[in-house]
């Protein structure tokens, strides 16, 4: 394992926009929002990130994959944690992230009466449930294309 | 003294019996994945229950942080008298009404807990707390529908509402039972006022809400200092539930 001794936070954040979320896979943990703080000491990196919601399954899956393409990218040890220091929201979410959710077909987060179709772009959309398939996801059904869609939890 | 606050004389049965609360209910409302009444409950409910049980992780590991014991050595080793949930979730599964009147009552019961440590001096607990609420917002919206929607027909639905409330309601209270070193924590700042003041608002709030709807209120609580121990058959048959794979093979890690 070669060391990279010049490595900045930028070039950690960098590596840390190619970490997909395995639930949303479209979205990196970047985009999601999730990465709170990077540290870049001389012998090792820490990364501090905060669970969409508590109960996240993904988590484990996550900080395995970040520490493992951290570790090879700079040969240093890695240590990620999990904190509730600030809550993560969902206009955490970025641009591109709000943009590729819908490439998706999985509505960005926003209030469910100005929810948009992510197919067809309808305003004319009702919420089935609250809850959906995982714990950030909820339910709605489309009357423009009369196709069922899901949209990401405001919280 | 770190920053993150001081141990306090019965910050861990506060954190024992609040991750008690959540990991029994979580694991009860969990019994309808497969066969609730229509599949958005199907969905709703288990969802609702892996937000619970990953409550409840949450706080075995900030207890766990305390004593220095594992959380699942904590959440699944202990024997059935030793939990210390509230006996409001000790009633079974029973029918939907029975799980929509016990969610409502826990439910509106947390809420008001979790308000009174919105604040609390103990960081670790007021950063989870946080969070716990923005969660059980959505948990709030989708039990009060159901109790309305029980309530407002006018038929079986509603007399089962009413035969699980009359039910439930001699322990309904036991969310609040006092905790033996709760002026320690008023004290220094963890929870905000004692769990009497706690319940006298909760039961003035459900009012507004059972009023209306011409629901039977709770009447006082039944033994109030078993109000978290005791616990019946049904609690035995769920821990032999929820700790059977756990004691199948101890040391093996899942």
């Amino acid at each position: 394992m070669v060391i990279d001794t010049d490595a900045s936070e930028a070039d950690v954040r960098a590596v840390l926009a190619t970490v997909p979320d395995p639930e949303i896979p479209v979205l990196s943990v970047v985009d999601l929002g999730i990465v709170h703080r990077v540290t870049v000491r001389p012998d090792g990196i820490d990364v501090a990130i905060l669970p969409t919601f508590v109960g996240c399954p993904a988590l484990d899956v996550i900080r395995a994959t970040i520490g493992e393409r951290l570790e090879t990218r700079f040969g240093r040890d890695v240590r990620v944690e999990t904190t509730f220091e600030v809550p993560w929201t969902s206009d955490r979410i970025s641009e591109s992230g709000r943009l590729a959710l819908r490439e998706a077909g999985i509505a960005p987060p926003g209030d469910p009466s100005a929810m948009r179709c992510p197919f067809c772009d309808s305003a004319n959309v009702v919420m089935d449930s609250a809850f959906g398939p995982t714990q950030c996801r909820s339910l709605f059904y489309c009357r423009g294309c009369r196709q069922p869609f899901e949209a990401l939890k405001s919280v | 003294m770190s920053a993150a606050a001081p141990p306090v004389t019965g910050l861990d049965e506060l954190l024992l019996t609040m991750a008690d609360d959540e990991f029994v209910i979580g694991f009860s409302d969990s019994e309808w994945t497969g066969i609730a009444p229509m599949l958005e409950e199907d969905v709703a409910m288990s969802s609702l229950s892996q937000d619970e049980l990953g409550h409840a992780a949450a706080l075995y590991g900030l207890l766990g942080g305390l004593t220095g014991q594992d959380p699942d050595a904590i959440a699944y080793d202990r024997r059935p008298e030793d939990y210390r949930h509230a006996r409001l979730l000790d009633h079974g599964r029973g029918d939907w009404a029975m799980t929509i009147a016990r969610r409502y009552l826990y439910e509106t019961a947390d809420a008001v807990r979790l308000e009174a440590l919105a604040a609390t001096s103990w960081k670790p607990l007021a950063d989870l707390v946080g969070k716990l609420r923005r969660e059980e917002r959505y948990h709030l919206m989708h039990i009060g529908t159901w109790l309305e929607r029980l309530a407002s027909n006018d038929g079986e639905a509603r007399d089962r509402l009413v035969a699980a409330l009359d039910t439930l309601g001699p322990h309904a209270g036991t969310v609040f039972t006092p905790l033996g070193a709760e002026g320690s924590l008023v004290e220094a700042g963890v929870l905000a006022r004692p769990m009497a003041d706690l319940e006298r608002d909760w039961r003035a709030r459900l009012a507004d809400t059972f009023e209306p709807l011409g629901l039977p209120l709770a009447p006082a609580t039944m033994d109030p200092w078993l109000g978290r121990t005791a616990h019946g058959d049904a609690f035995r048959w769920l821990w032999g539930e929820f700790t059977s794979v756990r004691r199948s093979d101890p040391p093996a890690t899942w």
